[in-house]
């Protein structure tokens, strides 16, 4: 593979425009070594011996827990997109602390972005509280415009006589090589000082981010608690650019804490969730982007990260898509299985239950539909144990018939519910029956029952089958008789 | 601070550039104004539908597109370029939405999710793929844009004419027939941001209208990428619409207020980038900001428009067929 630089045609500018993150993205990896094989550098990694891998290394976990920490906040308030604009919005701020003195001071530096991250989200503040333009727009306005405040600074100190420039562009996307230990420092205060508020203020942090009407109510100031979090979240963010850099930091804040908030349902566990997922991305971007040729840290951090939340979005136990996909298909499964048994309930009832057996073809008529569809949706009954076969004719056993009287009775039961109770004319309440006959429990159905007065009749006239045929069947069943299952008594 | 902001020389930064070099300039300050044009009609229907920062989105995942379609067809033209851009765009709304509507992940950390994500799949594909040749290029250009290397393409011939260089005869043929798209489905799109429930029962494809909007952003977003870069596009997209509706409620109006802020922010902002040696396309960005601040400054200021002269709000009453009207006092 190669690029033809012989190549002319003038619109190669576009893309040769944005290959140009190419040799940002060469100078951004952690090792120069290429001649190396895999094993080799697999080795040199474990060995640890290389001082600016151990800080690269320390660094991104670190950073991974800082953002997991905070990203929860941001994920369970809504603001995951607060991040992407104060990420951009801090850029000035590095520049000016970068003017402040003249050399890139992490401290220096680490005070502007902190103090022009805080100022954005102010502007951001002021603008959906006093104009009508929305949120989105105003943190758009405050990423956009902050950043390009932040782009003629830099450009304008790229033009400035003397002073260690080096290394200010990048900030863009991040070079975790080029950590020291004053950034590692860094990054571990952040980390105290964001864990030590979390772990203090956790009851007040909880209920501003979850219920802040109720928060109000009690007494607390809620937006003590939320400009903290604004405060910590410029720390995180501030002390991640390193290696990350501007554009990728909000992954790391959004990307853990999302996929945390897809395994668990309760704040701890998904504040450790997102700290662990973010410390393990910080960790595999670093070994990917030593061990792999030329891949730069912060986007590969991004990208195990992304792994991560592909992995929880489709296996989280309860909200991942698989097993959602799973309980939707059981669901529908069991419905069609529990509407099989009412049409031979209503095929038994339309013969007076003179005979036990129903044949296909009956219930393909009754059913209006082909005998091949009759035929499976009553091997899945068998398959079941809803039913047994002989032949052409099938008989419901007890633990069917059981079912099919209940599937009737609930929608019986509702029908009559909605016509008495809601007014609602007979001839209208069939569709909403059909939905609820599946998912009424026993104890509605005691209600439903008491409160219509132990009603023998649905508005259409039929018999509902009540508790005594429902369980009288089995009993009979068991005593041996050879007659089973009867017409609901008057 | 003195070497940082240079003194202000009248002839220098406002004189010279039209006197010395008047075609680089015109095509500069031309370029900017079509990119501020056309992102902000754009703008505008984001800002309508609250989707700014989708802009955003798909401002930066256009990256990976781009350098798929570049991969396999190793070569890009102009419909490569957009194809790339349109997929890039489209993939990148479907990877919200599937997020958002399937799992319990909001829409704000699915956007983020989707395109932090795809831009730095991007960045990854562009350093393998360097790996197997080098790629002799100016670091910068893209991260901010350069708009000032512009006049510099090698201009497209027309009939043994020099038309101009070709991303601004691109740009403004874009520009073009966005403004013909918008005038005539104007109705169309007005009903779909406004009010969907009504459009939908009007027998208009809201979804259709959705990703017809996202793939023109595409487009416009990649045209105007060698001018400004990935971020400042966002703000081309946001900051000209936000000024004009931060000025009026009538969405032609506000139209045409975009286009007088892209033509005064491209202006002004080629100024100050030669007074203070700073980027262009950034430039323009914060003139266009300050624009917007002095919007917002000048209607704080004014009165708070009423619903109706000397009465209050509460003494309007709905009414089905007029809409709101003032309450008459029963006597």
């Amino acid at each position: 593979m190669g690029f033809p630089r012989s190549q002319k045609t003038w619109s190669l500018l576009t893309v040769f425009g944005w290959l140009s993150f190419a040799p940002l993205a060469q100078a951004a990896r952690i090792s120069d070594i290429t001649e190396a094989d895999l094993l080799d550098r697999t080795l040199r990694f474990f060995s640890f011996s290389d001082p600016s891998l151990r800080y690269a290394l320390v660094g991104s976990m670190l950073l991974g827990i800082a953002c997991g920490l905070m990203g929860t906040f941001l994920v369970v308030r809504k603001l995951a997109l607060m991040s992407d604009a104060l990420s951009h919005a801090v850029l000035p701020g590095v520049a000016i602390g970068f003017l402040w003195s003249m050399t890139k001071n992490p401290l220096a530096i680490f005070i502007g972005a902190t103090v022009a991250g805080l100022l954005g989200a102010a502007t951001a503040q002021a603008i959906t509280s006093t104009t009508k333009h929305k949120e989105d727009a105003a943190l758009g306005f405050v990423l956009a415009g902050f950043f390009a405040v932040g782009v003629c600074l830099l450009t304008m100190i790229q033009n400035l006589p003397g002073g260690n420039k080096s290394g200010l562009d990048k900030f863009m996307f991040g070079q975790a090589a080029a950590m020291g230990r004053e950034d590692v420092l860094l990054l571990s205060g952040v980390v105290l000082v964001c864990a030590a508020a979390i772990g203090i203020f956790y009851k007040e942090f909880l209920v501003t981010s979850f219920d802040p009407a109720f928060a109000r109510s009690s007494g607390l100031k809620v937006q003590i608690f939320h400009y903290a979090l604004i405060l910590m979240l410029a720390f995180a963010i501030v002390a991640s650019l390193q290696a990350v850099g501007v554009v990728l930091v909000a992954a790391m804040l959004v990307i853990p804490a999302s996929a945390a908030f897809l395994l668990t349902d309760r704040l701890p566990a998904m504040l450790a969730l997102a700290a662990v997922f973010g410390m393990l991305s910080g960790a595999l971007g670093a070994f990917f982007s030593f061990v792999g040729r030329n891949l730069p840290t912060g986007p590969v951090m991004v990208l195990t990260a992304s792994a991560v939340f592909t992995l929880a979005l489709f296996l989280a136990p309860r909200h991942g898509i698989l097993a959602k996909w799973w309980r939707h298909r059981t669901r529908t499964r069991r419905v069609q299985r529990e509407n099989t048994l009412k049409a031979i309930y209503r095929v038994l009832e339309d013969e007076g239950f003179r005979s036990e057996s129903v044949s296909l073809r009956e219930l393909a008529e009754h059913r209006r539909e082909t005998l091949e569809h009759s035929e499976a949706a009553i091997k899945t009954l068998e398959h079941h144990g809803f039913a047994t076969r002989e032949g052409a004719d099938f008989t419901l056993t007890p633990a069917g018939w059981k079912r099919a009287c209940e599937i009737v009775r609930n929608h019986r039961l509702w029908e009559l519910y909605l016509n008495h109770a809601a007014n609602i004319p007979a001839d209208h309440v069939h569709d909403e029956a059909e939905e609820i006959e599946h998912i009424l429990g026993e104890e509605n159905v005691r209600q439903l029952e008491k409160r219509l007065n132990y009603a023998r009749r649905d508005p259409h006239g039929k018999l509902i089958p009540g508790l005594e045929d429902i369980h009288g069947a089995g009993a009979r069943f068991l005593s041996g008789h050879a007659v089973g299952f009867g017409p609901p008594r008057q | 601070m003195n070497a940082l902001i240079p003194a202000f020389d009248f002839t220098q930064v406002i004189v010279d550039p039209w006197t010395g070099n008047l075609a680089a300039s015109a095509w500069v300050v031309l370029m900017g104004a079509l990119v501020g044009t056309a992102c902000g009609i754009v703008g505008n229907y984001l800002l309508l539908r609250r989707m700014a920062l989708v802009g955003d989105a798909i401002s930066h995942s256009i990256l990976p597109g781009l350098v798929i379609v570049f991969l396999i067809f190793r070569h890009v033209s102009t419909p490569l370029m957009f194809l790339g851009a349109i997929g890039a765009g489209l993939i990148t709304v479907g990877i919200i939405e599937f997020i958002h509507r399937q799992t319990r992940v909001k829409a704000d950390a699915a956007t983020c999710i989707a395109f932090t994500s795809l831009f730095a799949l991007g960045v990854v594909m562009l350093s393998v793929a360097e790996t197997s040749g080098p790629i002799h290029l100016d670091a910068e250009c893209v991260l901010y844009g350069e708009i000032a290397f512009v006049p510099l393409e090698p201009p497209v011939m027309f009939g043994g004419h020099e038309l101009g260089p070709p991303s601004v005869i691109r740009m403004a043929g874009v520009t073009l027939v966005l403004i013909v798209l918008v005038t005539v489905f104007y109705k169309e799109l007005l009903l779909t941001s406004f009010d969907p429930a009504l459009a939908r029962s009007m027998g208009l494809k809201t979804g259709f209208w959705h990703y017809a909007l996202m793939a023109a952003l595409s487009i416009v977003v990649v045209s105007s990428f060698e001018a400004v870069g990935a971020i400042l596009a966002v703000a081309m997209l946001i900051v000209p619409a936000m000024f004009a509706s931060q000025l009026t409620f009538h969405l032609p109006t506000r139209f045409v207020l975009t286009a007088a802020h892209a033509v005064v922010s491209s202006l002004a902002g080629f100024h100050l980038a030669i007074w203070l040696g700073c980027s262009t396309a950034a430039a323009m960005v914060v003139v266009g900001a300050i624009l917007f601040l002095a919007a917002w400054g000048l209607t704080s200021i004014k009165r708070k428009p009423r619903l109706f002269e000397g009465t209050d709000q509460n003494s309007a009453v709905f009414d089905p067929v007029q809409g709101l009207v003032p309450k008459t006092n029963p006597e």
